[in-house]
């Protein structure tokens, strides 16, 4: 791949926004089937130009004023806002108090910088292959509840272009959505608490709910691979020391505990010491901490603390923020990372264990790919102007971006199936003819 | 033996059309009562009404709400006072309505301020608990339909499909005992409070709700519908009337021209004759007055406008030009149109209190300078409503008031865009006014009315 530059930027978003952006599609995405009048004109976007000039309330009359627009403005960054009850590029005329947020996708945004106190390969902004099943842990776990739990069709992944993923849901009836119910869902989402100076962050009762229960077995299928393996969170007394400390004391010191995890005179707990391998402690903790003593009462007993730490390591971390508020904006699909240079593309959830950020396209890498077919195929052609034409329609399908644009028509073509079926219903139901 | 058969023929007819009106124990209150009622015994209902209210928040205070002891006291107050409250094989009709119409009463003296809408609500709400607490299992169904709650009970097969996860998910559930218990299926997004703490089992877009859990979501709805009633009613009356009630609250008597100007407007928005009668006769008790008195004097007056005495004449409720051109108030009175009639510097501090910007009420002054009072009424709408334009050109108080039910009730084709449109919205709100109108012109038609007998009678 094309190393990514970004003194380059400017030059490559010019070509990216005026041959390979997939307007066609995106106007299909954000117009809905134009059922509602002006739902695509409402709509705010905003543009972060060169050197972070950061512009708010821009709004497009269609495709064609979208699509010369960013050709003009060549934006580094392109967020998607809420629809509004106005244009929001009017909103100044608009009289105070009257122009509000109206509607929106349910969004949710995971990073993976808010795992950096249980991912031991990278920090910040880094990420690799190892910690990267953080990301298909959190998109398995998210997606089925939106899915089964919650009953939400249209749910689109995208890479967010660095370190993490994001959802939009699109159903019609989840954009309407108030803020107190959006705030609600990703609170029954969310299992993981506290900040830095909270030790252990997730806390069972007995009851398990069924969403808990199914998250559970979803992080069993990964663990060994990427917490005993990968992460390998057991390997020596520096790491599992983490672990141990997520035990409550009374069970730490419990006799039978204590005593299998009795020190040898260097310190060392004995018996860890004795397993080579984050496998086999892992084994051993867990039948450690499931038996029941019979004179220590109330205390629980059974495969919670196994699941609380399995939970504390694998299970998705939301920002409530991100998806609480009706107007927050969201970095587009399709819209590049002016740091990695990658493209946000969709990601296909047939194929989610086989996602592979790294092999994500760079904007470059898509630009050079473009110039050397263009090279090659304008030698054949004689007309320099017609070829040009010719190819701007289908040049995404000849770059690396055609698999994810693939992606991105199949959700489309699911919206719009859901849409005629709808619109069925309801012509049915005036017996309309 | 045979007699007692002959004896109870007649009441049996009745009783069926009486149990129709009422089926239930306890209700929402979702429609205002309508029908006849004796005089005396209201001016009681409205009083025994507010004598409960007081003791569930006496109770309420005294004991822990929901235990043993709370219960039976609350239901020996609510039988001394003979209202409704447990199913039985008795006649339940006259506590049943008893129950609904002293509600209504009491919704329109209590929805004047924020203290009075708080505490009524969180006394009604007490009472709704109380009687949803010890409706028995299999009348909760019926009552859930028939007050149009969205709420089916699950059938044993699903129940049983789901046994384990409902279990599991609902922690008032004490254990493996799901047959004995309902579970009801709601859309997720009513159940809010119970699926963010994770209290429920969701499966595809809905809630499994066991009967303990429905009762906490029922009653916000009613919290909710209630709330907004109460607003509501307050809102939609115009200025002119709504000093008069606010008059009315604080002197409990008003001076002729206020009672005729107040009792049409409520003939108008739709309050039959006993309510209206109801209405006035509840305000006057409070200023003392004596209820013979009232009947013969007082109730002949509203009786007189709603046609029912003297002349028969079905007057129609006053115009704005006749609140503006006739009876101008004098010291002491509360009618006339404020915007005419108030001194600019009570208008001023009055529109203030009523939460209009201060941009808004210097625009209505101005109005009011030109002499321009029914549009400055307008403005003082599309202040309080919120629309840029209102959509209609105000003639009536009666207009205001289902202007504003529309506009409050969903009404979204009053408000306009800004922007010149390409939707042709402006014409339709205009068809709208057209059709309003000329509706109220035909009210406005039957024109003047003598008034000369009346104002003798009154004269004191």
């Amino acid at each position: 791949m094309e190393p990514f530059d970004p003194a380059e930027l400017p030059e490559l978003l010019k070509l990216y926004y005026r041959r390979l952006f997939p307007y066609a599609q995106y106007y299909r995405w954000l117009n809905y089937g134009g059922v509602v009048k002006n739902y695509f004109q409402h709509r705010e976007f905003s543009f972060t130009l060169k050197d972070d000039i950061y512009i708010r309330y821009q709004s497009f009359n269609n495709q064609s004023d979208l699509e010369k627009e960013m050709q003009k403005m060549n934006p580094y960054k392109i967020d998607i806002g809420a629809v509004y009850s106005h244009r929001p590029n009017q909103h100044n005329t608009v009289k105070l108090g009257a122009f509000q947020a109206q509607e929106k996708e349910l969004v949710f945004d995971i990073d993976m910088t808010d795992y950096d106190d249980v991912r031991r390969c990278c920090s910040s902004a880094d990420i690799c292959s190892k910690c990267w099943t953080l990301m298909t842990m959190a998109i398995r776990i998210i997606d089925r509840a939106l899915k089964e739990d919650f009953g939400f069709k249209h749910r689109l992944w995208v890479y967010s272009g660095r370190r993490g993923v994001h959802c939009w849901v699109c159903d019609e009836s989840v954009r309407k959505l108030s803020s107190a119910v959006r705030s609600g869902i990703v609170e029954y989402l969310s299992l993981v608490k506290g900040g830095q100076d909270v030790k252990k962050k997730v806390h069972l009762s007995e009851n398990v709910h069924p969403f808990v229960r199914k998250s559970i077995s979803i992080i069993k299928k990964y663990f060994e691979g990427y917490a005993l393996v990968g992460q390998d969170i057991l390997e020596n007394k520096e790491s599992w020391d983490k672990i141990l400390a997520l035990v409550p004391e009374n069970i730490l010191s419990q006799d039978h505990f204590y005593v299998s995890l009795q020190y040898n005179e260097k310190g060392d707990h004995f018996n860890f010491q004795k397993h080579h391998s984050s496998l086999q402690r892992w084994e051993y903790l867990k039948k450690a901490a499931s038996q029941c003593p019979s004179n220590i009462k109330n205390e629980k007993c059974g495969p919670w603390l196994e699941w609380e730490i399995m939970l504390q390591y694998c299970f998705p971390r939301l920002d409530i923020n991100v998806s609480k508020g009706i107007n927050h904006l969201l970095k587009s699909p399709f819209s590049v990372h002016p740091k990695t240079g990658r493209i946000s593309v969709p990601i296909d959830l047939q194929k989610v264990d086989q996602f592979d950020p790294f092999a994500v396209p760079t904007i470059s890498s898509i630009c050079h790919e473009l110039d050397a077919i263009f090279t090659s195929e304008a030698e054949k052609e004689e007309n320099q102007a017609e070829s040009d034409i010719k190819h701007r329609t289908r040049d995404y399908k000849k770059t690396s971006l055609a698999p994810y644009v693939k992606v991105f028509e199949q959700f489309l073509e699911n919206l719009d199936k859901s849409r005629k079926g709808e619109l069925l219903k309801k012509s049915d139901l005036q017996k309309d003819f | 033996m045979e007699f007692s058969g002959v004896k109870r023929r007649k009441p049996w007819l009745i009783g069926d059309q009486r149990k129709a009106s009422y089926p239930h124990s306890l209700q929402f209150y979702l429609q205002p009562p309508s029908e006849n009622i004796s005089l005396i015994e209201f001016e009681n209902l409205a009083i025994d009404r507010l004598k409960l209210l007081k003791s569930v928040e006496n109770l309420g205070v005294s004991y822990v709400k929901g235990t043993e002891l709370y219960q039976s006291k609350l239901e020996a107050e609510i039988r001394r006072l003979k209202f409704s409250y447990r199913e039985s094989l008795e006649d339940e009709y006259e506590p049943r309505r008893k129950d609904h119409i002293s509600h209504f009463i009491l919704r329109l003296a209590y929805c004047q301020s924020e203290d009075l809408r708080r505490w009524f609500i969180q006394q009604e709400m007490d009472l709704l608990r109380f009687r949803f607490s010890i409706l028995p299992k299999d009348k909760i169904q019926s009552f859930l339909q028939d007050s149009h709650l969205h709420f089916e009970a699950i059938s044993e097969e699903e129940k049983n499909l789901r046994e384990q996860e409902i279990i599991a998910s609902s922690t008032s559930l004490g254990g493996p005992k799901l047959e004995l218990e309902y579970v009801y299926k709601i859309p997720f997004a009513d159940a809010l409070d119970l699926f963010r703490g994770r209290k429920v089992y969701l499966e595809n877009g809905f809630a499994y709700v066991p009967l303990k859990d429905i009762v906490a979501i029922i009653l916000n709805e009613f919290r909710a519908k209630l709330s907004k009633a109460l607003a509501l009613s307050t809102k939609s009356f115009p200025p002119c009337m709504r000093q008069l009630h606010k008059a009315l609250r604080e002197n409990h008597h008003l001076r002729h021209g206020g009672r005729m100007q107040y009792g049409l407007f409520l003939k108008g928005i739709g309050l039959t004759l006993e309510q209206a009668l109801q209405f006035w006769k509840q305000e006057f008790i409070k200023g003392k007055m004596d209820p013979d008195k009232f009947d013969k004097g007082y109730s002949y007056n509203i009786r007189h406008s709603f046609g029912k005495e003297g002349k028969r004449t079905d007057y129609t409720p006053f115009s704005c030009l006749k609140i503006i051109l006739t009876n101008p108030p004098s010291q002491g009175d509360y009618h006339g149109c404020p915007f005419r009639h108030s001194d600019p510097e009570l208008l001023k501090q009055k529109l203030q209190s009523y939460k209009i910007t201060p941009g808004g009420i210097s625009q209505i002054l101005d109005l009011v300078k030109g002499t321009h009072y029914q549009v400055a009424c307008q403005k003082y709408f599309e202040m309080t409503h919120n629309v840029d334009d209102c959509g209609f050109s105000l003639n009536h108080p009666n207009q205001f008031f289902v202007e504003s039910q529309r506009v409050l009730n969903g009404g979204k084709d009053i408000k306009k865009e800004s922007i010149p449109p390409e939707t042709p919205q402006p014409k339709q709100s205009a068809q709208k006014t057209k059709n309003a109108s000329s509706a109220l012109a035909s009210l406005n038609s039957s024109l003047e009315m003598d008034m000369e007998g009346l104002e003798d009678y009154f004269s004191e």
